[in-house]
């Protein structure tokens, strides 16, 4: 890689978790923000090590699940009474008992929608391309390799100190990733 | 060994690619296209049955006056049935933190999607004129109608359609972390870009997971009380009738419980043969089968309840029609499907009380494929049975299944193997990034 050519960060390469969770904790206390783990499967802790505590997913899945509630309710309310009267074996027109399983079924589909999209949504997915498919190691961490990697526009980010920084973690090793 | 969940010595690395090179490096074996082979000519069987349906209109069924709820009813509930033990597996096994789904729930997830598929042929089949079933659908049509909302048959629509895609996103959202492996681990082109494509540039990062894990609990939370509504809306299809036989109060939950019992038959008797025919004894154990024995006894003694309770109330109402009903059930001209459903429904599977038929592969291969006939039989009891002595006795009929009635059930069975097929060659049927969670109980032996 040119030198001077600029790059996305630097990325260090462990072979358990455990050692990936201290690396996190020891960038962290060496003052470094702009950051992230990619690891093949969910490490507990390793978010909140990182400085993320909470998701506004339960909220949008809360919020979606209300709109499909009300929403089914409403609908088969204004079709029946309003807009479309039946009159079904003298039943009252808003005869609310008889909307429930559909208002249910919608509050469900309106969640489990609004669950999928927001996850995908808060993690900016899909996203066809990214620096860091550039590193040639990256591909493990889709198979048995953790990584940490320190983004260039970390205020802190220095090319050699960051790189000496990282090496002393003990990892299995460390690369620039390529803009 | 046989208690394991994952056998011994497995990295991240040797389960990672065992699992992903069934499907990027197997070459294509001739029993994979034997196989295929058969199951796409049954789907040809069911086009061809289609057609045939479209052009003459359901008179090719058995179907008439008074039975007018045929195969196409039987199939529809039994399908649907089937696939709840998938979303009962990777749903409700998750939020009890059982472990042991973890190897079985992506192709039990998959068994859900293609059963769904094929239950949702059959109420559209049988609409009659299916090329105006987008009616049953609210949307301001110019003709200015609206669906009926107090009758199940629209409630249904909305439970069949929400549970088809509820469980396409939750088995979608379960694969994207393994799509990225297979991106990741291709050597073909191709498939570095379709499942990159499909992967959506997932890069395994801690916050992704943190949302992630949020998200697929959020789901499971949600697939959970969705399963259970679903089979009881389909068991309100009956109940809300007044029909002798099919309206009762007990049908929504012990319709939840057969569908669960003929779930778990279903996935047995896929399991089996997967994991002999593609090595994964390692990952699918003994345990697994034993917990899904277990399971099955459970469900198949609420369902024995049901059938219990169903005969108690009758007796017990002095209802007349009703009590005719459960004698002409049980003693009438289809007395020995309901002789045949009780055998292969409650007294076979009780072989699964003995320790030797839980751990011998061969006899609980039998006790599911018993347990799938018996749970269609008990589906055709319920509904021919029920209509064909209408309440006056002039318009008694008998129901007999025509050949474009079985070939259409077959047909399905064709579609339902045909699609197992292709997921088990393209995707990953094991769930990889669950499976490396396992990897610290692999280690010590």
């Amino acid at each position: 890689m040119n030198k001077d050519a600029p790059i996305y960060g630097l990325l260090a390469e462990f072979a358990e978790p455990e050692a990936l969770l201290e690396a996190v904790r020891r960038a962290r206390a060496a003052g470094y923000r702009r950051m992230d783990a990619y690891t093949p499967f969910p490490v507990e802790h390793l978010a909140e090590e990182l400085g993320f505590h909470h998701t506004a997913l339960p909220v949008i899945v809360l919020i979606g699940g209300l709109i499909g509630c009300g929403g089914g309710l409403l609908l088969q309310y204004w079709i029946s009474a309003v807009d479309y009267p039946l009159n079904i074996g003298g039943r009252p027109l808003n005869s609310w008992p008889a909307f429930i399983p559909v208002t249910f079924e919608l509050t469900i589909l309106v969640a489990a929608l609004s669950a999928v999209l927001g996850m995908l949504g808060l993690n900016g997915l899909p996203m066809p391309y990214h620096s860091l498919f550039n590193s040639p190691r990256f591909a493990l961490a889709s198979r048995n390799r953790f990584f940490l990697c320190i983004e260039a526009s970390d205020r802190q980010f220095n090319r050699e100190a960051t790189a000496k920084f990282l090496s002393e973690l003990k990892p299995a090793g460390v690369s620039e990733v390529a803009e | 060994m046989s208690q394991e969940i994952i056998g011994p010595g497995y990295t991240y690395a040797s389960v990672t690619d065992k699992i992903s090179s069934i499907v990027l490096s197997r070459k294509m074996t001739l029993g994979w296209l034997f196989g295929f082979g058969v199951a796409f000519m049954l789907v040809m069987l069911l086009l061809y049955s289609i057609t045939y349906l479209f052009l003459e209109g359901i008179g090719i069924w058995g179907v008439n006056v008074p039975v007018g709820w045929g195969f196409a009813i039987i199939n529809f509930v039994w399908w649907i049935g089937i696939g709840h033990a998938g979303t009962l597996i990777s749903a409700i096994l998750l939020l009890l933190k059982q472990e042991w789904r973890t190897s079985i729930n992506r192709f039990a997830e998959a068994m859900t999607l293609f059963a769904v598929a094929c239950a949702g042929l059959f109420p559209l089949l049988h609409l009659g004129r299916p090329w105006f079933a987008y009616w049953l659908i609210p949307y301001p049509s110019t003709m200015g109608i609206w669906p009926q909302f107090r009758s199940p048959l629209v409630w249904d629509v909305f439970a069949v359609s929400t549970y088809g895609t509820v469980s396409l996103l939750f088995w979608f959202v379960g694969l994207i972390p393994d799509l990225a492996t297979l991106r990741d681990r291709s050597s073909s082109r191709i498939g570095r870009v379709v499942y990159g494509i499909l992967a959506m540039g997932w890069r395994g990062s801690a916050i992704h997971w943190h949302r992630y894990d949020t998200a697929y609990l959020l789901l499971a939370g949600l697939a959970t009380p969705l399963v259970v509504s679903v089979h009881t809306v389909v068991s309100f299809d009956f109940a809300i009738s007044i029909l002798p036989g099919w309206h009762t109060t007990i049908f929504p939950p012990y319709f939840v419980a057969g569908a669960i019992y003929s779930g778990f038959a279903m996935v047995m008797v896929l399991a089996i043969p997967i994991r002999a025919v593609y090595g994964l004894q390692d990952f699918i154990t003994m345990r697994h089968l034993q917990n899904m024995a277990k399971v099955m006894l459970a469900t198949g003694l609420i369902v024995a309840y049901g059938y219990l309770m169903e005969t108690f109330m009758s007796w017990y109402s002095a209802e007349r029609y009703d009590r005719f009903m459960t004698v002409n059930r049980v003693l009438g001209p289809y007395g020995p499907v309901y002789w045949a459903l009780i055998l292969m429904n409650i007294i076979v599977p009780q072989a699964l009380w003995f320790k030797r038929v839980r751990t011998n592969v061969l006899l609980l291969f039998l006790v599911a494929i018993a347990v799938n006939i018996g749970m269609w039989l008990e589906r055709f009891v319920i509904v021919v049975t029920s209509l064909h002595r209408d309440f006056l006795p002039s318009s008694w009929s008998m129901y007999y299944p025509t050949f474009w009635d079985w070939s259409t059930f077959i047909g399905t069975i064709g579609l339902f193997v045909a699609l197992l097929f292709l997921f088990i060659r393209f995707l990953p049927m094991i769930s990889i990034f669950e499976m490396r969670t396992l990897v610290p109980k692999s280690e010590g032996d």
